[in-house]
């Protein structure tokens, strides 16, 4: 199956080696992040964004630019008739009348698909609840890919809220279609994975193992994805108080590292990577965050046929 | 007990459904997932608990005057994959269907996770579920990817 005309829903809708044809693709787009390259001249894209997103939205919205087309967009509902009692199919549809491509966030699970339901436009997913968030997976794969030079047989660590985090569920698949040769699952107790992801790493006879303690594992990773602890899940906030610590990348931590690990965020962090580490050889996260245009831009080009 | 009280602790019906080999405890449940109350008026049975071959235990549920359609069996599937539908007519057996489940379940349970889109409010929107496991039953939600499982079900008819 080719890219073009395709739904983005979940990053397992793709197979590794389309994922590697985007990571070409995004290479070459590299190369126009800074300027532009008219691929997609008369191409809409609207993005709807339900839920507030700074990266995401102004990535979308740059590469789409930088391609030579044009955005519509609403990044607040209270500005648009949702406020007034519009439902969601209603504006999707909407959406599907005016533009060649829906971005769609929303705080719902399963709102991407849904729209992908209604809509005959391709819907890309941008993030729906604590589901998926496959552009983000795709860029972080391409991180690794492009800095590291492989992505296969690699010691990984996910370290964070694995339960409610998004793209943390996202990288988690998607690292996974890679056979990682070993992965680390760390987490609190209540934050570790969701059944269904398990199921899925089971199914796909994945090695890896859910540990509670980064400084226990540290010394084998050749990644480490670390996403924010989300406080606002905790029942309790004195359990909270007794994890975050433990959760916490400093350069403390860092001395029984590998000399080639590599440290990603999807961003925003808070204070789960200290800022001392923002100078050292492992920190890639701003690196991944600049993939983003690229990324996208490969994508939007695809789906919409701006390449073949 | 003698025999013939032991088979006829509900007398046959002239006409309706039997619904047999319901596994013990959920006769109720099936009841509920039909939507029948007791206030519709039909003359129904429920034998619970009674000693079964296949299984053991079983409950059977008698409906008389109300023939089941195709698709209220398939519901019955969800929460008694083992039943068997008996259509009576003049005191006789006419039909009888083994339940099966589905593929895909739609339309008759809501999604437990409240998070999900199709429990978004205003939306004509048919919660949809894929089987991923039949004994014991396991169904995924096809937009939120939660798991449903037996417990969920009766909890969640629509």
């Amino acid at each position: 199956m080719g890219f073009r005309g395709r739904d983005v829903i979940a990053i397992t809708d793709f197979k590794p080696e389309e994922l590697l044809q985007l990571f070409n693709v995004a290479r070459e787009m590299e190369k126009y992040s800074r300027s532009r390259i008219e691929l997609l001249k008369d191409k809409v894209l609207a993005l709807a964004f339900f839920e507030p997103s700074t990266r995401t939205m102004l990535s979308f919205q740059t590469a789409m630019q930088r391609l030579g087309g044009s955005v519509i967009w609403f990044s607040q509902v209270e500005a648009t008739s949702i406020a007034k009692g519009e439902n969601f199919s209603d504006t999707i549809r909407m959406l599907n009348a005016y533009a060649d491509a829906i971005v769609i966030r929303h705080k719902y699970e399963g709102a991407a698909a849904y729209a992908a339901d209604i809509a005959d436009v391709p819907v890309i997913n941008a993030g729906d609840g604590s589901q998926h968030h496959p552009t983000q997976a795709m860029i972080d794969l391409y991180t690794i890919w492009r800095e590291k030079g492989k992505l296969e047989g690699l010691n990984v660590g996910v370290l964070g809220d694995l339960r409610y985090g998004r793209a943390a569920a996202s990288f988690i698949y998607g690292i996974s279609m890679f056979r990682p040769k070993k992965l680390y699952l760390i987490s609190p107790q209540l934050l570790r994975i969701r059944e269904e992801v398990r199921d899925y790493l089971d199914n796909n006879k994945i090695n890896y193992i859910e540990v509670s303690k980064l400084d226990e594992v540290i010394s084998d990773l050749e990644i480490l994805y670390v996403t924010r602890i989300q406080k606002e899940r905790f029942p309790d906030p004195a359990e909270y108080e007794k994890v975050k610590g433990s959760y916490r990348v400093d350069l403390k931590i860092l001395a029984n590292a590998r000399d080639d690990l590599m440290i990603l965020h999807p961003l925003p962090r808070v204070d789960e990577i200290a800022h001392e580490v923002d100078h050292t050889k492992y920190a890639y996260y701003f690196k991944q965050a600049s993939y983003g245009v690229p990324v996208r831009m490969a994508l939007l080009a695809l789906i919409l046929g701006g390449i073949e | 007990m003698s025999k013939s009280e032991k088979a006829l602790i509900v007398s046959k019906i002239e006409k309706g459904t039997v619904i047999d080999h319901i596994p013990a405890g959920t006769a109720l449940q099936v009841l509920d997932i039909l939507g029948i109350s007791g206030k519709e008026g039909y003359r129904i049975a429920l034998v619970m608990n009674v000693d079964s071959k296949k299984l053991g235990k079983k409950d059977i549920v008698k409906i008389e005057n109300r023939e089941l359609n195709p698709e209220e069996v398939n519901k019955i599937a969800l929460i008694a994959p083992t039943a068997t539908i008996n259509i009576i007519r003049n005191y006789k057996v006419v039909k009888k269907v083994k339940v099966q489940l589905q593929e895909i379940v739609e339309d008759i349970i809501r999604c437990p996770n409240p998070n999900c889109i199709s429990n978004l409010p205003r939306e004509p929107l048919k919660p949809k579920f894929k089987v991923v496991e039949r004994t014991p039953i396991k169904l995924k939600c096809i937009y939120c990817g939660r798991y449903v499982t037996r417990d969920d079900i009766a909890r969640q008819l629509r």
